[in-house]
């Protein structure tokens, strides 16, 4: 099987979030990044699970800037055999998932994997236009998945519970929870992932259909109103009384 | 000039969802002076529901070949249905439908998206929504530039407004051509509330030291007509189910009213809730960092407190 794993770079789930610029753009100062934990832990090691029981290649591609590239190193660490980047600013959904595309149908993958969406943007956007643009299926947060010759059998989340599915391929698929075991990268890994092939494309697509015209942060928290442990009835008459949502 | 919604149904019933992005583009089209059109595949029994919440008419896409949940078809219907009407504006819920539909759509369309939508467009300068970014720490305006456009909407986060509409209804047959997905086997949970629409959640932690112990949590959601909900190591412990898992990279909720239980509040778990309403912490720790997100706060053992707050709920509820 040859798999592509669309890996995008997010600030570590800890990162604080500030804005600059007149709140235009995000403060990145002193922020770590990975990769988008949906795109490391479930796509790319099921991806890599899979090379590893029926042979095949995983790639790696990231729409981004060469700022990207320590954070792509670290998905050739964890196994991947090569990786691509589309030298664009990620702005853009549909931008971004055109120039994936583009290289997908060049390339000729059986499968293409992403993450259920980005901690950062939450967008939920980008699978489902490949799988579009390519004229694939698309199934959206699969949480686990078996592939047998061309036949894949997938359990994905929907509206209210869950539902197994067969698809032939190729297809598209965005990973949830589920769909594999997160791995850390050993010290061989991290060796021969510097001399894995990382190559830069220029983008394909230069159309913008969404703009991000600033940020906000939510307003802050007042102060928590305490109730005596011993007397948690209290809570009940305030959450109906004060707070009337009971 | 035509609105476009996508409604979801269960057993023929409009899902909570749908009906509030029924109620977006029904107050997106006040301002602009167009008709809101309902979408659905297959029957709706509750034609009132629509109405009451903004939608002109409803067109019901009648298609043999769909059978099963098939989002790359239900968006070739949508779209159908967009260039019949000739519009250039589709909204959709942002659960699991919507996630899965829009962004073929949005293909299909040639449109820009925001998706997890929390906010009506703003059109004094362009068409700008705002959503919720960095899993809820953070909010970004984002205008969308092309012809046509696409919204999907944040559950639980717009107030539905009521109309006094009377939705006509037609049936429309279209031809979508064959699934490419077989789906041979389906877990929907039957009375339980979706916790991403649940308007109230109780949610406990490792506080609560192991499965076992949960009847008191299951207790006090059934008397508040609660959904249940659990931090990540509950899921991956095996003590929850793993759809019960909320947070950074579990599912994000916005309930009216969170309830948590032996949760220390760690970052990645509040990403996922701090936009609830109105947050009731219980813990032992008086110095947990969940209290400083709280309006609520008891410093107590969730062992003794909490079947004392579902006593309190029984009696209210008498
Ligand atoms: C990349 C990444 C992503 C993550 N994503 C998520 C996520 O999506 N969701 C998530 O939840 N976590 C996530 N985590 C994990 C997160 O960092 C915390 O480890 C986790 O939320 C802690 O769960 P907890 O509060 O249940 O347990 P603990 O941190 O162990 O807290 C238990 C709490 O219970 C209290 N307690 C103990 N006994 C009692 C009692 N008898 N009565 C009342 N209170 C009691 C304690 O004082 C303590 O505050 C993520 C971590 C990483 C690194
Ligand atoms: N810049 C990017 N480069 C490569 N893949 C991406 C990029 N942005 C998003 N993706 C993929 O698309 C998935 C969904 O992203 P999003 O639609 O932004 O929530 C991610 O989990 C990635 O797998």
């Amino acid at each position: 099987m040859k798999i592509l794993v669309c890996i995008s770079k997010v600030p570590d789930t800890t990162a604080k979030i500030a804005f600059k610029d007149n709140n235009t753009s995000y403060d990145t100062n002193g922020v770590q990044f990975i990769i988008n934990p949906y795109d490391e832990w479930y796509a790319l090691v099921r991806a890599l699970e899979i090379k590893e029981s029926q042979g095949g290649s995983v790639t790696v591609i990231n729409v981004g800037g060469a700022e990207n590239d320590p954070t792509i190193r670290k998905a050739l660490a964890i196994g991947a055999d090569d990786a691509v980047r589309v030298n664009t600013l990620a702005s853009d959904a549909l931008n971004t998932a055109q120039n994936i595309a583009d290289y997908a149908k060049k390339e000729g993958f059986d499968m293409v994997f992403c993450g259920k969406e980005t901690i950062d943007y939450n967008g939920s956007q980008v699978g489902g236009m490949i799988a579009a643009l390519m004229d694939m299926p698309y199934i959206s947060y699969a949480s686990k998945m078996n592939i047998v010759e061309s036949k894949a059998t997938i359990e994905r989340d929907i509206q209210g519970g869950k539902e197994v599915l067969e698809v032939e391929v190729p297809f598209v698929l965005s990973a949830a929870k589920g769909m594999a075991e997160a791995r850390i990268p050993n010290m061989r890994g991290i060796m021969a992932a510097r001399t894995k092939p990382l190559n830069v494309i220029e983008p394909s697509n230069t159309d913008y259909m969404t703009e991000i015209v600033g940020y906000e942060l939510p307003p802050a928290k007042g102060e928590c109103r305490f109730v005596d442990a011993e007397n948690p009835e209290e809570l009940i008459e305030l959450l109906r009384n004060e707070a009337k949502i009971i | 000039m035509s609105i476009i919604v996508y409604v979801s149904t269960k057993g023929g019933d409009v899902l909570k969802s749908s009906l509030e992005a029924v109620s977006y583009a029904a107050q997106t089209a006040e301002t602009s002076n167009q008709e809101v059109v309902a979408i659905s595949v297959g029957k709706v029994n509750s034609m009132d529901e629509l109405g009451k919440y903004g939608a002109n008419r409803l067109i019901q896409v009648q298609s043999s070949s769909i059978s099963s949940f098939q989002p790359n078809l239900i968006a070739k219907a949508i779209h159908e249905i967009v260039k019949m009407e000739g519009s250039n504006l589709c909204i959709l819920s942002h659960d699991l439908n919507g996630k899965a539909i829009a962004p073929i759509l949005s293909v299909e369309m040639n449109a820009g998206m925001v998706t997890g939508a929390v906010g009506l467009p703003d059109n004094s300068d362009g068409f700008m929504v705002r959503k919720g970014v960095f899993s809820g720490k953070a909010f970004a305006n984002i205008k969308i530039l092309s012809e046509n456009k696409i919204v999907t909407v944040m559950p639980n986060s717009i107030e539905k407004k009521e109309f006094k509409n009377t939705t006509n209804v037609e049936d429309v047959d279209i031809e979508l051509g064959t699934p490419r997905i077989t789906v041979i086997d389906q877990k929907i949970a039957s009375t339980d509330v979706p916790l991403p629409e649940a308007e109230k959640v109780v949610s406990a932690g490792r506080g609560l030291k192991g499965p076992e112990n949960w009847q008191m949590v299951e207790d006090l959601a059934k008397e508040l007509g609660a959904a249940t909900a659990c931090s990540r190591p509950v899921a991956d412990m095996d003590w929850r189910p793993h759809h019960e898992h909320v947070g950074q990279t579990g599912v994000a909720i916005r309930p009216n009213l969170y309830i948590a239980i032996g949760i220390s509040g760690a970052i990645q778990h509040l990403a996922g809730v701090n936009q609830s309403k109105v947050i009731v912490v219980i813990n032992t720790d008086k110095e947990a960092p969940f209290f400083k997100s709280a309006d609520y706060g008891i410093v107590g053992d969730a062992f003794e407190v909490v079947p004392k707050l579902v006593e309190a709920v029984k009696r209210l509820n008498a």
